[in-house]
């Protein structure tokens, strides 16, 4: 085969190969090359049990956001959240940590208020709920403490 | 005694083996960093070990792909959960499948061919001849199938990834009647870089064991068309196990 023609047939073949590796990294793997588009605010919990780095933020079911991290705060979980530029939140939105079916996986919910003043970067939603932990809601049920 | 004596000398045989493969793995990438650099003969190396794999990788990826949704939703219905059909499939191929089954064909396909390759230059004295014109052999044959083994590999697990979730795709959506809606979102929601990253890391890592050993048993193949048969059949069968082995390792040490 001549030089040409080789070379091209390997250029094809690793161009190919680049755009699946791509493919699996940014669009599968969320690797975030360029986050430009973000904006971070902060949250306190009592218990962020179950939420996940990278679960998704969402404001009337529409997905605006990810979970960027997760870390312990003076017996608080802090949990960071990276929301899509030009979604605004306000500074008496309610964050809460919501379960998708009976067993499916966590993710967080925003109202995202509307009374208040606008919350900026690196602000921080006071108003939190934790999500409900199933097992005490069951014993609760079974033991009869059900108010 | 007699037997004690050939113990010993089958380990020590086993540990000069072990180390002449690590010395012969070491010079030959040293040569990587030594000009005259062979460009064109990695290119060449990357059209045998790549371009021309690439129709068995997506062979193999489609039917594994298919096989994977068959498989996983009469599993998945038992608890009525077929949602999680795109999970499954995108899981079990980024992290485990596409790097083993990619790397054994490439082993079967290319890796005999190298070894083979290599074995009649070493019997019809051709690498003797090289040597005799002031040219490393190692630099000149040896190298160039490493990095292009190196490069190849994860752009074929890469391929054999994104075809095998096609294929799954193809026979749970089309075929089993799962919303394709609910198979993509389950694979971006299931898929992270944490599992992309692990897949890479794994195919770099075979290209390399697959390299290394189908080079090696073919450079130093005992001088006669019996010896090169056993070398091919050793190396494609050492290169396999390896890496069976070196995945199970990687794998729990990346969990």
């Amino acid at each position: 085969m001549e030089r040409g023609k080789l070379e091209f047939v390997v250029g094809l073949f690793v161009l190919v190969g680049i755009l699946c590796l791509g493919y699996l990294a940014i669009k599968l793997g969320k690797l975030e090359l360029v986050s430009g588009d973000y904006y971070e605010l902060t949250a306190d919990f009592s218990s962020s049990s179950g939420l996940k780095k990278g679960a998704s933020v969402e404001i009337a079911g529409v997905e605006v956001g990810r979970v960027k991290s997760i870390v312990l705060n003076e017996d608080q979980a802090q949990v960071v959240l990276a929301i899509e530029e030009g979604i605004t939140v306000y500074n008496d939105a309610i964050a809460s940590i919501k379960t998708r079916g009976i067993i499916g996986e966590k993710f967080m919910g925003l109202s995202p208020g509307g009374a208040g003043d606008l919350l900026s970067k690196g602000g921080t939603i006071v108003d939190t709920e934790s999500g409900i932990d199933l097992e005490q809601v069951i014993s609760q049920f079974i033991h009869g403490n059900v108010e | 005694m007699s037997i004690i004596q050939g113990i010993g000398a089958r380990v020590i045989a086993q540990i000069q083996e072990m180390g002449a493969m690590v010395l012969f793995l070491l010079r030959s990438f040293g040569w990587l960093f030594r000009p005259p650099f062979r460009l064109f003969q990695i290119t060449k190396q990357m059209h045998f070990v790549g371009y021309k794999s690439t129709f068995v990788v997506i062979l193999t990826a489609l039917f594994t792909g298919m096989v994977l949704a068959l498989q996983g939703y009469y599993s998945l219905r038992k608890f009525g959960s077929e949602g999680l059909l795109g999970s499954a499939v995108a899981l079990s191929m980024i992290r485990e499948l596409g790097p083993v089954l990619a790397a054994l064909m490439v082993t079967a396909r290319a890796g005999s061919a190298m070894t083979a390759e290599i074995g009649i230059m070493r019997i019809t004295e051709q690498i003797d001849a090289l040597e005799t014109m002031a040219i490393n052999s190692l630099q000149y044959l040896i190298t160039p199938k490493m990095v292009a083994s190196l490069i190849s590999l994860p752009l074929l697990v890469a391929l054999f990834d994104v075809v095998g979730i096609g294929g799954g795709y193809l026979v749970g959506v089309k075929l089993l009647g799962i919303s394709g809606g609910s198979y993509w979102s389950s694979i971006e929601s299931a898929v992270e870089w944490k599992d992309v990253y692990g897949g890479i890391l794994k195919s770099i890592s075979f290209g390399l064991i697959i390299s290394w050993v189908c080079c090696y048993k073919g450079y130093f193949t005992k001088m006669s068309a019996e010896g090169l048969g056993k070398a091919t059949t050793e190396s494609v069968v050492l290169a396999s196990v390896l890496i069976l082995v070196w995945d199970y390792f990687l794998t729990s040490v990346l969990l």
